[in-house]
């Protein structure tokens, strides 16, 4: 037993509480939320900014099959995976009139999964811009959805114009395990890149 | 709790809660993470109906400012107004404001990170 955290009184609960954040992007109703509500221990939670009421009517949920509601904030989950550290998931808001949210939501985060339908797949074409051009780390995540056409993922890096280093991963965002494997790439990902960027070898231990 | 619900929005203009002001005191980043002690939480019985509804939701589990502004049904802008000064009041205690910088500092958080997803 290691006695050197022993700590009957709480005394030392003032120990700094240290939060990360991946951030999830992709088009409108392509399962940011449900990737989300697979691996968070918080049914995800919905941040408002001031704007969002004019939003309303904006996008059109009728291009998308069985989704009613319109995300007109930021959803996002909770990971606690110690007492001094949690992880936060940040959905980006559906709707490409929200940029002024996404500077703030990208602010130091590890890096990014895009999540991409196979059926739409030029919804994608936004947010792999906006990170390209502001440099973080990402990862493209093709979400199975049912009945879809399963594309061959090169095709879909050669249809979106994806750069080689960045991983490509099948997922299905309904599934635990499956969203684990996302996030997990994003940050080894994001470790190979802050590697290379300061002239280490590329591998990660 | 549960997040909001009432489809009917705000009855009262947003930034009535802080008295217009729009700027916080300093810039908390949407997953800083705060908290609140038990002597803070009855600190704050009496710096009014909001502060003290924030102080309630961080009292015993930390909570980042994202959750709070969740939580209370408040506007992320009005929140971080509101919490910024409980934080320059003394009522909550703001752990990290800003993500580490810094190669040593920034691999050491990815890794906790990583290891903390392969263990779930």
């Amino acid at each position: 037993m290691d006695f050197a955290n022993y700590d009957p009184s709480g005394a030392n609960r003032s120990r700094e509480i240290i939060s990360a954040k991946i951030v999830i992007a992709g088009g409108f109703g392509v399962g940011k939320t449900t990737l989300v509500g697979a691996i968070s221990e918080i049914q995800p939670l919905t941040t408002e900014a001031l704007m969002t009421a004019a939003g309303v009517g904006i996008d059109d949920p009728s291009k998308v099959p069985g989704k009613e509601t319109t995300t007109v904030a930021m959803d996002f989950g909770r990971i606690t995976m110690a007492e001094d550290l949690i992880l936060y998931l940040f959905g980006t808001p559906g709707q490409t009139r929200f940029w002024f949210m996404w500077d703030e939501i990208i602010r130091g985060a590890v890096g990014a999964a895009v999540l991409v339908d196979t059926r739409r797949i030029t919804d994608a074409f936004a947010p792999l811009d906006y990170f390209e051009n502001r440099n973080l780390p990402y990862v493209v995540a093709l979400n199975r959805f049912d009945g879809a056409s399963h594309y061959e993922a090169e095709e879909v890096r050669e249809a979106l114009a994806i750069s080689p280093d960045v991983p490509m991963v099948m997922c299905d965002a309904r599934q635990r395990d499956s969203v684990k494997q996302v996030l997990v790439t994003v940050v080894e990902h994001a470790m190979l890149r802050l590697q290379a960027e300061h002239g280490y070898p590329a591998s990660v231990g | 709790m549960e997040p909001r619900r009432d489809p009917r929005g705000a009855l009262v203009r947003p930034y009535a809660v802080t008295r217009g002001r729009t700027e916080p005191l300093q810039n908390i980043a949407l997953e800083a993470v705060l908290s609140c002690s038990a002597s803070q939480c009855t600190e704050a019985r009496f710096a009014g109906h909001d502060k003290y509804r924030i102080a309630t939701v961080c009292e015993g589990r930390a909570q980042s400012l994202a959750e709070i502004a969740a939580y209370t049904r408040m506007p992320l802008g009005v929140t971080r107004v509101l919490v910024a000064d409980m934080v320059a009041e003394g009522l909550l205690t703001l752990h990290t404001a800003a993500p580490a910088t810094g190669f040593a500092a920034r691999m050491n958080l990815l890794g906790r990170v990583l290891s903390g997803l392969r263990e779930l």
